[in-house]
């Protein structure tokens, strides 16, 4: 068992990047996040480069899932969840009191681990929910942002016939690709994943896959996996949390292969987690 | 058929142990065997079960025969007739008033006390427990307060205060122009009935409403939050579509309790008879079912008609909240059951 | 496909309508809270009326002596407030064996269709209008006996006790572990013996905070009295006159035209208030730290209220 003592914060290298001229979308600076006073996510610190996959790995219990949550501030409707620290979307605070957190949602599209569409809802109007809430009620463009994000998604070709089916009658898969489908409509500039594939099974999986890989394109995008196969597959840069405090955060090639941390080694070959 | 009317106060006032001893006895020397606890146990347990299904039996059909002569002297116009005369020689029963006046107060109770109890539900389930807690209490507080103490109230407090404030000036700009104002303000009237029962049935449905809404899962408040819905927006996208049929039943499970309210309808609804419980403005007297057995019950006759009148009102009464009561009881075990069934199994 | 122009178009769409969606949600939260604060004032004023007008009524006399004549404001609610601790007594005494047995069959032999049918009967039974079962009594008890009986009164208000305490009953023994039971029958005990000694025992409390309230919310019960026990101006003289009760002075005191009845009927119900809310809020407080307990009073806040 590895405590905490084992490794000295010294050991953490936090900066993937080279020269310091990238353009990033987030940055987020010293993050502690604490549920009624106990500390689950350590004194973060992480860039996100622009239109680029990070993926975020560790055991379960790390805090990454806490840590992505805060990326948009979901930590708000949690009782006693304190944050501390600064997120910084565009260079403008996401915790800084004047701004309500609405106005960064939009920019911010989040999937969640398990599937979560409105289950009394069809598949249209659960990709058009967000939309409706800014506004956008002409049929025509709302039918065009449908086609489009289901396309992203991967899922038009098997939905296009019953958009007005519930969603609940979708398979768990396709629940969740209406999600990501759902998130993508309201064209947000980060995705948020949180184990999107964890729930799935492989075909699935890898349709999800080929979907964060054809999104990367044009989206900021910050996943949380337990799967390091799957981190490998989709992600360029890595960082790798372990009871709170990130430990390693590096381009995903090099964590895998030569890995500077003990803690980092262990995990990617495999001896624990 | 009398033997029934005996046995049943005598085999309750035992209670179940001597039914239990009794039952041993029979089955003991059918058997020629000891029976052995547990199977005495358990039947004494059934037995016990099954006695809400005998009452529930037994009272329809106690209702049912006891209430005959009215359906025979009167047939359908006693549901559909609207004279109500006890006086000897001159017997004439019509129930229309007393439904109407039940269903229009109930149905104006709803309208005032489901908004407010969603309101409360909503404000209830979303606040901190610091604050939520108490407040749920008070709110329940509301229900162990008995029925006559509503009456009083409302007799000495409320109507005096509603009638100046509400309904008079209602009355006097309105009056002339919209009917359902048109009526003599005096405070015994459906208006106010129907804001004490709204009153009433605000513990019922909001403590309902809130255990549903409790039931929609947090990942579904995200899905909302997360694509930038304001609390209310989350509210309309989440919650109200998830509990919409547990909410149904909530209102529905209040309006049980309305239809069947008797003591502070009784005392604040002015207690009209015949036709004239018919009310035609907010501001008339009526009569509920439940009030005008309670007003002349005691008064009837069991030789005459008055009594099986009164005893049929109760039928139509019993009729009209039984189904109201298993639709809601239906609606909500329903809207518990999607909870488990929906969305991530 | 490429998407990126077309997402800057789609954006260019998006009303920048934040602004006023805030303002709408405060708009509701201003509603909402209003509801709150909607339902509390006459929970106040019912309180704070009951208490200010009915500590004028209260004395020795009142609450011991008989109604004095007529409007003239002597004597007291002496004989309502013995029936009604009579009335309710009596009830238990019926009520409770009947409704811990159903609630034990619902709990340990619930698993079959029976007990299917009985639970959601019983359920729809504990909303059969009161005053239906006031009827009931009269029919089945009154009439055959020919006078107005304290058994009937206590009879309907078994009924409306029964079912309550079924339901309580069987959400608490539910909530005792089955590794209880497992032990119980580990040692070689009867499932009867288990039920009863070790069961019951672990479940006490809840079973009892379901009897309390039910003998709370009969306590105020008035409409099933009016055809059963009538109503009287005596003390208790046996089992087959009227006798009065608490809710019933209420009714009368309310419909008379004297200041003088009117004071009484507060200070009446004061009484009955200060019975019933007693028996809640001491309950409360005693239990309100147990939390299976309070698992409990959820489920039967859902159940009782209203109807009285």
């Amino acid at each position: 068992m590895i405590t905490s003592e084992t490794y000295s914060k010294s050991q953490i290298s936090s900066d993937p990047f080279e020269n310091d001229s990238e353009k990033y979308k987030m940055i987020a600076e010293n993050v502690t996040i604490s549920y009624g006073g106990v500390p689950a996510v350590k004194d973060v610190s992480m860039k996100f480069k622009e239109k680029s996959v990070t993926a975020l790995i560790g055991p379960s219990g790390c805090g990454k899932t806490t840590f992505l949550r805060c990326l948009n501030r979901m930590h708000d409707m949690t009782k006693n969840a304190k944050v501390e620290g600064k997120v910084m979307i565009d260079g403008i605070d996401l915790y800084s009191k004047e701004i309500d957190p609405i106005y960064h949602r939009r920019k911010v599209g989040m999937v969640f681990q398990k599937p979560n569409p409105f289950p009394t809802m069809s598949i249209f109007d659960n990709v058009t929910a967000g939309l409706r809430l800014n506004g956008v009620r002409d049929k025509r463009i709302l039918n065009e942002i449908v086609e489009d994000t289901l396309k992203m998604a991967y899922l038009w070709d098997e939905v296009k016939n019953d958009l007005k089916k519930p969603a609940v009658e979708l398979s768990g898969g396709q629940q969740q690709r209406l999600c990501i489908a759902r998130a993508l409509a309201i064209q947000p500039e980060v995705l948020l994943m949180d184990e999107p594939a964890s729930a799935l099974d492989p075909i699935a999986t890898q349709k999800i896959e080929e979907t964060i890989n054809e999104l990367k394109k044009e989206f900021t995008i910050i996943i949380v996996t337990h799967n390091m196969q799957q981190a490998v597959r989709v992600s360029d840069y890595t960082g790798f949390m372990y009871l709170g405090d990130l430990i390693e955060f590096r381009k995903t090639k090099k964590l895998f292969t030569d890995p500077k941390n003990d803690l980092t080694a262990k995990y990617v070959q495999g001896q624990f987690g | 058929m009398n033997y029934i009317n005996y046995i049943i106060p005598l085999w309750i006032s035992d209670n179940s142990y001597c039914t239990l001893k009794l039952l041993e006895k029979i089955l003991s020397k059918k058997n020629d065997r000891k029976l052995d606890g547990d199977k005495i146990f358990k039947m004494g347990a059934t037995l016990a079960g099954c006695f809400v299904l005998i009452v529930i039996v037994l009272l329809v059909f106690q209702l049912i025969t006891q209430s005959y002569p009215i359906w025979e002297e009167e047939g359908l116009s006693f549901i559909i007739g609207t004279d109500w005369n006890a006086a000897d020689g001159r017997e004439s029963f019509g129930a229309l008033p007393y439904i109407v006046g039940t269903l229009v107060t109930s149905a104006l109770a709803m309208a005032i006390g489901v908004p407010l109890s969603i309101g409360i539900a909503m404000f209830i389930s979303d606040a901190p427990k610091k604050i939520g807690a108490p407040l749920g209490f008070l709110v329940e507080l509301l229900a162990a307060v008995p029925s006559i103490i509503y009456g009083l109230w409302g007799l000495y407090v409320f109507r005096g205060f509603f009638m100046n404030i509400i309904e008079k000036p209602l009355y006097n700009t309105f009056g002339d122009s919209i009917w359902l104002f048109s009526g003599t303000p005096f405070g015994l009237d459906i208006f106010t009935a129907s804001i004490i029962l709204a009153i009433m049935i605000i513990p019922t449905v909001s403590s309902v409403a809130r255990e549903v809404m409790k039931a929609v899962p947090q990942q579904q408040k995200e899905a909302a939050y997360m694509l930038g819905a304001t609390k209310w927006e989350m509210f309309k996208l989440a919650i109200f579509p998830y509990s919409k049929t547990g909410l149904i039943g909530a209102s529905i499970l209040g309006l049980g309790r309305a239809v069947g309210e008797t003591m502070a309808v009784t005392m604040l609804i002015g207690n009209a008879t015949g036709l004239n419980a018919i009310p035609e403005s907010l501001f008339d007297p009526s009569q509920t079912m439940s009030s005008i057995i309670a007003n002349e019950f005691v008064e009837a006759s069991p030789a005459g008609l008055h009594l099986p009148a009164l005893i049929a009102v109760a039928l139509i009464l019993l009729g009209i909240a039984m189904v109201i009561n298993i639709i809601a009881h239906l609606l909500v075990t329903r809207m518990l059951k999607v909870k488990e069934g929906a969305v991530n199994s | 496909m490429n998407n990126i122009e077309k997402r800057q178009e789609y954006r260019a769409l998006f009303k920048q309508n934040v602004q006023k969606r805030l303002i709408v949600d405060k708009i509701v939260r201003i509603i909402i809270i209003s509801c709150v604060i909607a339902a509390i004032i006459p929970l106040g004023s019912i309180l704070l009326e009951v208490f200010k007008n009915g500590i004028a009524a209260i004395s020795m006399e009142f609450i011991t002596q008989v109604p004095g004549s007529v409007g003239s404001g002597t004597g007291g609610v002496g004989p309502a407030i013995q029936g009604t601790l009579i009335v309710v007594g009596l009830a238990s005494l019926m009520g409770v064996p009947i409704g811990v047995l159903s609630g034990i069959f619902l709990s340990e032999f619930g698993d079959n269709r029976l007990a299917r049918s009985v639970r959601f009967f019983n359920d729809v039974f504990m909303e059969f209008p009161s005053i239906v079962l006031g009827i009931f009594a009269f029919l089945v008890i009154v009439l055959v006996l020919g006078h107005f009986s304290v058994w009937a009164g206590a009879f309907a208000l078994a009924l409306i006790m029964f079912p309550i305490i079924a339901r309580t009953t069987e959400e608490s023994l539910k909530m005792v572990p089955v590794t209880y039971r497992e032990a119980g029958m580990a040692l070689g005990l009867r499932k009867w013996v288990v039920t009863m000694r070790i069961v019951i025992a672990a479940a006490k409390e809840g079973m009892v905070t379901g009897i309390m309230l039910s003998v709370a919310r009969i306590g105020g019960e008035t409409a099933p009295l009016i055809m059963t026990i009538l109503g009287s101006s005596l003390f208790f003289a046996n089992m087959n006159t009227p006798m009065d009760a608490l809710p019933l002075r209420i009714w009368r005191l309310s419909m008379l035209p004297y200041e003088s009845a009117q004071l009484q009927g507060w200070g009446a119900a004061l009484v009955l208030i200060f019975i019933i809310l007693g028996i809640n809020l001491g309950l409360r407080t005693l239990v309100l730290h147990k939390k299976e307990t309070m698992e409990i009073l959820k489920t039967l806040k859902e159940k009782i209220g209203g109807r009285k």
